[in-house]
């Protein structure tokens, strides 16, 4: 069997977010980057898919060229190769991304049976990559995953709703988009960190075509935060009086 | 011991990280009691440095102040419960780092800490895990162990509340926004909560000191550097162990990392990257930052080698199927120019202090000394080393600091000789001599940042010349004679023949000008300052508890004018202490000269003949007496002369306006041609032409923890006036003392492999294998080691106990690892070079 995992870079952030000046970025000036968590379990759910059927793993990026420290994190989890399709750093629209990842499938010598995603970046959260990518190639496609089952060319998906769980079966080759909790990622050993910085990354260069549906980014904005202040009221029987004071003066519930 | 921020505070300690938290804690034990302990970030992690420190203690460092201060560190984190005792290993991977563990093994017991060296097979039986196919030996500290710096804050701000009697005020989440400074003294902390008044600010904020130094107008010269630690678990050979740690902490000193087991998993940390320096602005806030400000992402790039490194050093761990890393940083802390943390107060700002700069392994113990310091003038560990204005007037800028840093890098963990020079920012401050020594092929060392020769590789005729004389002084160890040349020798036995010039010195010097000075000056000094005007006073300066802050000549210029003259390298120092003693009446002013006034010495038994024909005053014995000044012109020069010398020989310090310093130059260099003369370097005027009279050098033989009565530097008796440290003074002179500074020589360098060897400082003195240790507990060791050419021995000076302080007797010297025997030459401080100084009186 083989199975794809897709991943974008993704600054790694605190708390509070800064944005440049035009307000068209995050200030990731002293800021390190990561993967999106839900694409950590990408990864894990293919190796795992794995090591169970056989067969090897590939992960795929697009993005500027630093996005190969993300590839080689994959490949230190244990993910057999790597392809990089870089940019110049300028954010893709998903549709373009979408395209631009399906091209890249189509050009394989292989056969992907599986092709996971996270289920939304941790940046742009557009939720819509894995979804273009499945209809461009015409393969069916699942998304928020937590649970999945692989046996005889079928996947058994399940996604949590409210009160309960809906599932279902897909026909192989499928895009499935994963969501945290289906899996523990691993870490990586520090073997396979050193072994994976010296891996050759092969880098394309991807064709940049945006299509109907695209649409525009005009600036972001980080919404207002909560600075109120907690202020602890007592400890123990001590504090009944003040909570009775602020339940019934302040918050009039009482 | 929280609450609202008062509006006034008798002290601030900005920080309540490890420094902070001690500073407080020591402060409140001292009896301060009113404090107020502020940090930017929340309790009891506010995010800096103290955070993810890997919190091992290595006692044994080749200073003696450090391994002082870790040793009481230690003793502080055991008495809060807050210590592993689980030893440390360095390993040595080389036959150069074999050497330096002897090193280590000496260092270790002259400041009294255990210490041995041991085999592959013992490294092994003490760390199974460690692959010692690869490794030569070990330096085991059985001392050196772990704690919980945090742990530690917690206890000492509880302790610090109980001693202030709810005295103390603990402010976290509150920012420092702005320093309020009045006439040079600090008024006031503004922060996002208030402002608060305050008669002492101690900055104590790690990484971030320089920038509220600013906020003062004042200076800390420190850069945030990055030092990459990864941790990898879960370990299966530790599930079996339980606690923190079981095993000692390693160092893989060739690789510059260090190994260590923290519960199930192994820390591996490197400072063998390449240097990765921070600018404090681009640090992120902590609501900014993922982890917190002080641990950005890991540089994977830069930790590619140290990872090859530690799977060679401990590879079936760190190979284990489960484990992985499961976290990595590129943790941030504070590194300085050269490596020593930045305490004291800072010079320009009354009430400031700094207690910058500090590793975990010695924050307790620096807290404990600073606040000695800050309450009754002086600490019991010297911190002389870690003054925070070395660095004052020369090296501070961004750019220095960041050089230095750069370079400083590769020296953590590394084999640093004694010697050894700093090559960046260089050259920095150069007197007018400059050029002419360069031509003359100089080579250069640095002192308090001014270039001075150690000696002239133009002289090298000189060694030929003495073939003879230093026949048995040559160095033939590659160590020995690392930063050292034969020159310097024969530039020595020159100067004693005929005559040589040495300069500039780089001397700081300050004028003491206005109606208070004759009373102030002898406030500060041993020595009676009511002198006739010209008379020159060498003296010691000393603390209340009668140690050394410094020794220096002061020479009354005039009815209120004093000129006080020191060494370069503690002109920083040196000057704050003399500000901070100066009367509030604003009677006595106090102006640095030390960059206007070049310093030429001419010294030999030529050297009147040299000077006198080129200078219009008449320079005879009768009209220009020893231990005096005269106001002189040499060719066109007017200068100020000084008959005094720290070689023992005919001569002047001669001090002229900078701008005509090489006017002076050459007009003294033409005058000697006749005579031969020779510009010799500071070889000769600091070690070989000192060593041979017995002269005492601050911060080797003179310093905290030895008394003027001790160094033999009670020549002056008691004085009427009054001064700082006068009761110690008087008790010490009295009463017998525990040690005396000696002069002793080698008597047989052969070592077994038949090399010889010469120490080179800071080795061990013992007698029948045992270091000597006198009554106080002080234990006998190298404080200066140099050669004496004419005496045609190897010079030591070292402080012996009473009772071996006997001229004539046996002891030895313990260097790399091999005793060597030396004899006790001279008792005290008399000259064992012309011993009635008819040289200098000639």
């Amino acid at each position: 069997m083989d199975v794809l995992a897709c991943i974008k870079r993704v600054p790694d952030t605190g708390a509070k977010i800064v944005l440049t000046d035009d307000g068209q970025d995050i200030d990731t000036s002293s800021l390190g980057f990561t993967m999106s968590p839900h694409e950590e379990c990408a990864i894990e759910e293919a190796i795992q898919q794995v090591e169970e059927h056989g067969g090897s793993t590939t992960v795929l990026t697009l993005g500027p060229g630093d996005a190969d420290e993300q590839l080689r994190t994959g490949l230190a989890m244990g993910v057999d190769r790597a392809t990089h399709l870089e940019t110049d750093g300028e954010e893709w629209s998903p549709r373009a991304t979408a395209n631009a990842i399906a091209d890249a499938v189509r050009d394989e010598d292989r056969e992907f049976d599986l092709l996971f995603f996270g289920n939304e970046s941790a940046d742009t959260a557009n939720y819509q990559v894995g979804v273009r990518v499945a209809r461009e190639l015409g393969l069916p496609c699942v998304a928020g995953i937590k649970t999945l089952d692989v046996a005889d060319g079928t996947a058994v998906a399940r996604r949590e709703v409210s009160g309960g769980e809906e599932v279902y079966e897909l026909d192989l080759p499928a895009v499935i988009s994963v969501k945290e909790g289906i899996n523990e990622p691993r870490y990586a050993s520090m073997r396979a960190k050193m072994q994976a910085r010296r891996e050759e990354v092969p880098a394309e260069t991807p064709d940049h075509t945006e299509g109907p549906g695209a649409f525009e980014k005009v600036r972001l904005e980080t919404p207002a935060g909560d600075d109120s202040d907690a202020e602890i009221l007592g400890e123990g029987p001590a504090a009944v009086p003040n909570v009775v004071e602020v339940l019934g003066d302040d918050v009039e519930v009482l | 011991m929280s609450g609202d921020l008062p509006d006034h505070a008798r002290t601030v300690v900005l920080g309540a990280g490890i420094v902070g938290n001690s500073l407080t804690y020591h402060l409140a034990e001292q009896g301060r009691d009113d404090i107020l302990l502020v940090d930017k970030g929340p309790l009891p992690d506010p995010g800096g440095s103290t955070g993810h420190a890997s919190n091992f203690l290595m006692p044994v460092e080749h200073s003696k102040e450090m391994t002082h201060l870790t040793r009481e560190s230690i003793e502080q984190y055991k008495d809060m419960d807050t210590f592993v005792n689980s030893g440390g290993i360095e390993l040595a991977r080389t036959d150069e780092r074999v050497a330096e563990l002897e090193r280590r093994v000496q260092s270790a017991k002259s400041w009294g800490e255990p210490a041995e060296l041991l085999t592959p097979e013992e490294v092994e039986e003490l760390v199974p895990y460690v692959n010692t196919d690869i490794v030569k030996g070990g330096f085991y500290s059985k001392g050196a162990g772990t704690c919980d710096p945090l742990r530690a804050g917690e206890v000492m701000r509880a302790r610090a509340d109980h001693a202030t009697e709810g005295g103390l005020t603990v402010s976290p989440n509150t920012e420092v926004l702005d320093m309020h400074v009045e006439a040079g003294e600090i008024q006031a902390v503004k922060t996002d909560r208030g402002t608060v008044t305050a008669d002492e600010v101690v900055i104590a904020a790690g990484l971030w000191s320089p920038k509220l130094a600013a906020m003062a107008g004042v200076e800390i010269p420190l850069t945030p550097a990055v030092h990459q630690l990864i941790s990898v678990g879960p370990i299966s050979y530790f599930e079996d162990y339980e606690g923190e740690i079981s095993f000692p902490v390693v160092r893989d000193m060739d690789t510059q990392m260090y190994e260590r087991q923290h519960g199930n998993d192994m820390e591996v940390g490197s400072y063998q990257h390449r240097p990765i320096l921070w600018d404090v602005e681009d640090i992120p806030s902590i609501d900014e930052a993922p982890l917190s400000p002080t641990q950005p992402p890991l540089t994977d790039d830069a930790f590619e080698q140290s990872m090859e490194n530690a799977l060679e050093i401990v590879p079936e761990l760190l190979d284990d199927p489960e484990a992985g890393v499961r976290h990595e940083i590129d943790g941030l802390l504070s590194v300085t120019p050269d490596g020593a943390p930045l305490l004291g107060p800072l010079q320009d700002v009354e009430g400031l202090w700094s207690a910058a700069a500090v590793w975990i392994k010695e924050a307790p113990a620096i807290g404990e000394a600073l606040a000695q310091w800050m309450t009754r003038g002086w600490s019991d560990i010297d911190l002389h080393s870690s003054n925070v204005n070395r660095f004052k007037e020369w090296g501070t800028s961004r750019e220095f600091v960041k050089d230095r840093a750069h370079e400083g890098y590769r020296k953590i963990y590394g084999i640093v000789h004694p010697r050894e020079q700093w090559q960046s920012s260089r050259p920095l401050r150069t007197s007018a001599f400059y050029h002419r020594q360069d031509d003359l092929d100089a080579r250069f060392f640095q002192a308090g940042g001014w270039e001075r020769p150690q000696w002239y590789d133009s002289n090298e005729d000189l060694v030929r010349r003495y073939n003879e004389e230093l026949d048995g002084l040559l160095r033939a160890n590659e160590w020995d004679s690392r930063w050292w040349s034969p020159v310097i020798l024969g530039e020595h036995l020159h100067m004693r023949d005929k005559v040589a010039m040495v300069g500039d010195m780089g001397f700081a010097i300050f004028d003491l000008l206005g109606p208070g000075a004759t009373e102030y000056a002898e406030r500060m000094a041993v020595g009676r300052m009511d002198v006739d005007v010209g008379k020159s006073v060498y003296t010691p300066v000393l603390a209340p508890n009668g140690g050394f802050v410094s020794d220096l000549s002061i020479v009354r210029m005039g009815e209120n004018h004093y000129r006080v003259i020191t060494g370069g390298s503690v002109q920083g120092p040196d000057k704050a202490h003399f500000r901070s003693h100066l009367p509030e009446d604003g009677s006595v002013q106090l102006v640095d000269r030390s960059s206007q006034l070049c310093t030429l010495g001419v010294w030999g038994p030529d050297a009147r003949d040299v000077v006198d024909p080129v200078t219009e005053e008449d320079m005879s014995h009768e009209a220009f007496a020893p231990y005096t000044a005269q106001h002189v012109t040499i060719g066109e020069v007017d200068a100020w002369a000084l008959r005094i010398s720290y070689v023992g020989e005919q001569g002047w310090e001669i001090y002229a306006p900078m701008d005509q310093a090489e006017r002076l130059w050459d007009t003294l260099y033409e005058a000697g041609q006749d005579h031969d003369i020779r510009p010799v370097g500071m070889g000769v005027y600091g070690t070989t032409g000192r060593m041979e009279k017995g002269y005492r050098l601050y911060g080797h033989e003179l310093e905290l923890e030895y008394t003027p009565a001790e160094a033999g530097l009670t020549f002056h008796g008691v004085k009427d006036a009054d001064f700082v440290g006068k009761e110690a003074y008087a008790a010490g002179i009295d009463e017998e003392n525990a040690a005396t500074l000696c002069t002793l020589s080698v008597d047989d360098h052969r070592s077994e492999d038949g090399d010889r060897r010469f120490m080179l400082g800071n080795e061990p003195v013992l007698d029948d294998g045992e270091v000597l240790v006198d009554d106080e507990g002080r234990r006998s060791y190298v404080t200066s080691a140099g050669t004496g050419p004419t005496v045609g021995k190897h010079l030591l000076m070292a402080y012996l106990p009473r009772e071996y302080a006997e001229e004539g007797r046996g002891l030895q010297v313990e260097y790399m690892g091999e005793r060597y025997p030396v004899t006790v030459e001279v008792a005290g401080s008399r000259p064992l070079f012309d011993p009635e100084n008819e040289r200098i009186r000639s």
